[in-house]
């Protein structure tokens, strides 16, 4: 009998919400985060893009200035995440040898990582701090989670790019499952609102460059997307075996019913255009959690606004759903926040899970002419999902052909 | 050329920007690892940014001895004299 895995703790802090609560009135408001960027890097190394869309919150409002010295910026929005869920699960005590942490990033301690470089070049290797390596570390986050909770059945990191914070999900699921943990803290953060990554995403055609429009700048779906927008910050569920859930009388959420992960092998950054790499995701997500087609009611998509994404996707949800895709609430919740790279589906998990939860979906915005080659039923005003048992999806995709997908299930 | 005042105070300073202790804790007498619970990467991190500030070299093979706020300011004040 596998064990049954539950959702009782969310956090989060974004460019549309610095917590759970803000962030969900606002994405079912629809409101964009994504604002020119005041930063004198901008013009001093000429970058072709001018916007982003950064954390509503900053993290030193919520962090004390000596916590937060000894975190990279991402580390700081993983932190900041995690101790909302926690406190959001009400867990007050846990046998800490059978808590686990399973958080993500895609990039890691960027900032951390330039800044020592600047410093090794303009004062020389003493003025490098002691502390530099901890904090560029991409298991930082984890690791600073772990010590936050005193997790102490291992503190994981999932590297795959913009399907890290998805991957999360499945190893926190794993582990539960596998019985190597009770309760799992899982999430992603990513801090990457740098002129090196700005500059290097740019050179590769992926962001947007509607520098005189930011909000309107990540459109998914519509004909006149032309790249993401760059965003920042974190999200983190607390799963739970149902067991340890029910013993304590959480209050839950919904079930996360099924992962997976699979890989493309098909080009280093290009999806797969007819998108089998995730169909197979999608397919197998939905065999984990012994889900039909027709349970499905809602996909919180990728979906991050670039000419070549947002296609294979839909491709690959036609093949996986059959014709019953067209009766699915679909949201591209990067319209309003950006993508928050290997932090995106950490974030994007909580958002279906209050869309399961509250029988909500969240809106779409930005979508002006649908790309007729994209015919979906997507949400870009209020709408409510039905009564009964139903179930949600959401995808992650990341450079390097990785796919995951998870499947929530209201209980 | 600093005063023994100045250059405690001035330790202060890092010691709170680091650590965020009171600066009015950090007496001359008082022990970076007894008293004032600064670990290794935290004292490293201190002494760099004391030569930056007082503009001396504290070698790292120093640093050992630099057992209070006392030893720190005497090591300090000595390395301006010399």
């Amino acid at each position: 009998m596998t064990r049954k895995v539950v959702i009782t703790g969310l956090g989060a802090t974004t460019p549309i919400g610095g917590d759970v609560p803000t962030m969900w009135k606002n994405a079912l408001k629809g409101v964009s985060g994504a604002h020119t960027l005041e930063d004198d890097w901008v013009a001093k190394y000429e970058l072709p893009v001018h916007f982003a869309a950064r954390c509503s919150t900053p993290a030193l409002e919520v962090l004390s200035r000596v916590e937060a010295k000894r975190m990279d910026p991402s580390t700081q929005f993983g932190v900041i995440a995690a101790r909302e869920a926690w406190a959001d699960s009400g867990i007050t005590e846990v046998d800490h040898d059978r808590l686990a942490v399973a958080f993500a990033t895609g990039i890691g301690g960027v900032w951390t990582l330039l800044d020592a470089w600047d410093t090794l070049k303009e004062k020389g290797p003493r003025r490098v701090l002691p502390m530099t390596v901890p904090m560029l570390m991409p298991n930082g986050v984890a690791a600073a989670v772990s010590l936050d909770l005193g997790a102490r059945a291992g503190a994981h990191t999932p590297v795959s790019a913009c399907a890290s914070g998805t991957e999360a999900l499945h190893l926190g699921l794993d582990l539960i499952r596998s019985g190597k943990a009770d309760v799992v803290m899982c999430g992603g953060a990513e801090a990457a609102i740098h002129p090196m990554p700005l500059a290097a995403f740019s050179s590769m055609q992926a962001l947007s460059r509607r520098n005189d429009d930011p909000e309107h700048a990540s459109r998914p779906y519509d004909l006149d997307r032309d790249g993401f927008v760059m965003g920042e910050g974190a999200g983190a569920l607390v799963l739970e075996a149902e067991e340890h859930a029910l013993a304590r009388g959480a209050r839950i959420y919904a079930e996360l019913a099924g992962t997976s992960v699979t890989s493309d092998s098909y080009h280093i950054t290009a999806p797969d255009p007819e998108g089998l790499g995730a169909t197979r995701a999608l397919k197998a997500a939905m065999f984990d959690g012994r889900i039909q087609a027709e349970d499905v009611v809602h996909v919180n998509a990728h979906a991050t606004s670039t000419p070549v994404g947002d296609k294979p996707e839909y491709t690959a949800l036609r093949a996986a759903l059959g014709t019953h895709v067209d009766n699915v609430a679909v949201s591209a919740t990067k319209s309003q926040m950006g993508h928050l790279l290997g932090a995106s589906g950490a974030v994007e998990a909580v958002l279906t899970v209050l869309a399961v939860y509250e029988r909500k979906a969240p809106l779409t915005i930005n979508l002006e002419n649908q790309d007729p080659e994209i015919p979906l039923d997507v949400v870009t005003s209020s709408r409510a999902l039905p009564a009964g048992d139903i179930v949600a999806l959401s995808n992650s995709f990341g450079f390097g052909g990785h796919n995951a997908v998870i499947a929530v299930r209201s209980v | 050329m600093a005063s023994n005042e100045e250059i405690l105070a001035g330790l202060a300073e890092i010691v709170n920007e680091e650590t965020g202790l009171a600066p009015e804790s950090v007496e001359m007498d008082k022990s970076f690892t007894e008293d004032l619970d600064i670990d290794s990467i935290s004292m490293m991190t201190i002494v760099v940014n004391a030569e930056e500030k007082f503009g001396v070299r504290i070698p790292d093979e120093e640093v050992k001895n630099l057992k209070t706020v006392g030893d720190a300011v005497s090591f300090i004040a000595g390395a301006q004299a010399a």
